[in-house]
């Protein structure tokens, strides 16, 4: 349990540290936040009826974003090797490098979820929603695009490859909590959204790290 | 456990029975193919759809298909996986193409159909969609294929894809009962049997037939072309350390 700890402890020291993993996944959501009702005129009207929706989505973009550094740094610089001969089971540290990525980028960015959905037009009384999907969702992202990251392992175009691979994964997530975001919003009961994004996320967790470190094992044979 | 996978599971066997079942398959195909076209464009119009009733025959199959196919590319992925088996992991890089031809196509034909039924080439309906993300499945497979130069570790790390892109299917098939939506639920499968007239009922389910041994064939032959490719390249390596 110490090693995991230890290992976890490393995870989000490496996202906290140089480079400040968190605060760029946080730029670029900001940045496609700012995109977006630029892209679709300034009427509040209209930006308030896709606010909820844009700010999800764009949370899911940044989730995919973060995920190049999950194993791709660890697998080139010889430390994934490393990690592999520890005796905690790869499954286990493939599930502990996700919740690092999840507590170091999926967590602030669930934070500023609500502040951008807000800031397009959404009501302020959908924030305590949204900032529950995101936490739950970004659990979502971290397990399932943690299995196209380290599927693309040592591949041609790996960033590239990741996104074609993750995007079909986070299709029920998006669908799941968009669900639930828009039910709120337009007062119809929004737990069964809730409820199926957390049981995807509990899914992914559960059967995402068995992934995770076969595809570890077969990039490092 | 397996019966089939294990008797064709020798190469050899393989090559012996493929040899002749691929062109067989091809011939029941074509035959099953005409009479279910005869049946179709001989079938009365429909009270509501007219004559567009008959893209059905083309569209449904298709779509059946399309699921299918990916149910044989994760159960070879599996064997693959499990077994460490050459062919199947042959059968799983030759099912994925003609899986993703039989989802563009159902795609396509939809949206041929969409356009005078619903007045709209593609709507965002939960089984659109998730046809779609079947596709993208598909292509996401072929291109991790494509970029892992090793053909050991591609080979492995597609069948880890396909046994994940296995949840998708039931997704695909369930999302009809989850979201009720424009595309109408399911007709021939369902409890109590098809809701749809025997004027249609037979045709479709001909071509059915028809596609399904359509894809046996092709499958057989772009096996067969894989392992002639593997031993190809097995040939050139020999010689070239002779």
């Amino acid at each position: 349990m110490s090693r995991a700890g230890a290992l976890l402890a490393r995870e989000v020291a490496l996202a906290w540290g140089k480079g400040g993993g968190p605060l760029v996944a946080l730029g670029f959501y900001a940045g496609t936040a700012t995109l977006l009702p630029l892209a679709t005129g300034p009427e509040p009207a209209r930006l308030a009826a896709i606010a909820t929706g844009m700010a999800w989505v764009a949370l899911a973009l940044a989730a995919l974003l973060s995920l190049e550094r999950l194993f791709e740094r660890d697998y080139e610089d010889g430390a994934l090797d490393l990690i592999v001969l520890s005796p905690v089971p790869l499954e286990i540290t493939c599930a502990v490098k996700c919740l690092g990525q999840w507590i170091a980028t999926g967590a602030p960015l669930a934070l500023a979820a609500p502040i951008a959905a807000i800031a397009l037009g959404a009501k302020p009384q959908l924030a305590p929603l949204i900032l529950a999907c995101a936490l739950v969702g970004g659990l979502a992202f971290a397990f399932t695009g943690g299995i196209g990251a380290a599927l693309s392992l040592g591949a041609r175009r790996g960033g590239l490859l990741t996104a074609v691979i993750v995007l079909p994964l986070f299709v029920p997530p998006v669908i799941f909590g968009g669900a639930a975001l828009d039910a709120f919003a337009n007062g119809l009961p929004w737990h069964a959204g809730l409820a199926l994004l957390s049981a995807y996320a509990a899914a992914a967790v559960a059967l995402g790290p068995l992934a995770m470190a076969a595809a570890c094992r077969n990039a490092l044979s | 456990m397996f019966p089939a996978p294990a008797f064709l599971s020798n190469p050899e066997r393989f090559m012996a029975f493929s040899r002749w079942a691929a062109p067989m398959f091809g011939v029941i195909a074509l035959v099953l193919a005409l009479a279910g076209l005869w049946l179709g464009f001989t079938a009365p119009e429909d009270y509501q759809q007219g004559d567009t009733v008959r893209i059905m025959f083309i569209h449904v199959p298709a779509a059946w298909m399309s699921m299918f196919v990916y149910a044989c590319l994760g159960g070879a992925s599996f064997l693959a996986l499990v077994f460490r088996h050459a062919l199947a992991d042959a059968a799983a890089q030759a099912a994925a193409p003609l899986g993703a031809a039989f989802t563009v196509l159902a795609l396509a034909t939809g949206a041929l159909w969409g356009r005078p039924m619903w007045g709209a080439w593609w709507v965002w309906d939960a089984r659109l969609t998730s046809v779609l993300v079947l596709l993208l499945f598909y292509l996401a497979y072929m291109a991790l294929r494509a970029s892992l130069d090793d053909e050991t570790k591609a080979a492995r790390a597609g069948a880890i894809l396909a046994l994940v892109g296995i949840v998708n299917l039931p997704i695909v098939h369930w999302s009809v009962n989850w979201w009720n939506t424009l595309h109408q639920g399911a007709s021939v499968f369902r409890k109590g049997g098809p809701t749809m007239t025997v004027d249609y009922l037979y045709p479709l389910l001909l071509l059915g037939l028809a596609y399904m041994a359509a894809f046996g064939s092709l499958w057989l032959v772009r096996i067969r072309a894989e392992v002639w490719r593997r031993r190809a390249e097995a040939a050139a390596m020999r010689a070239a350390r002779a």
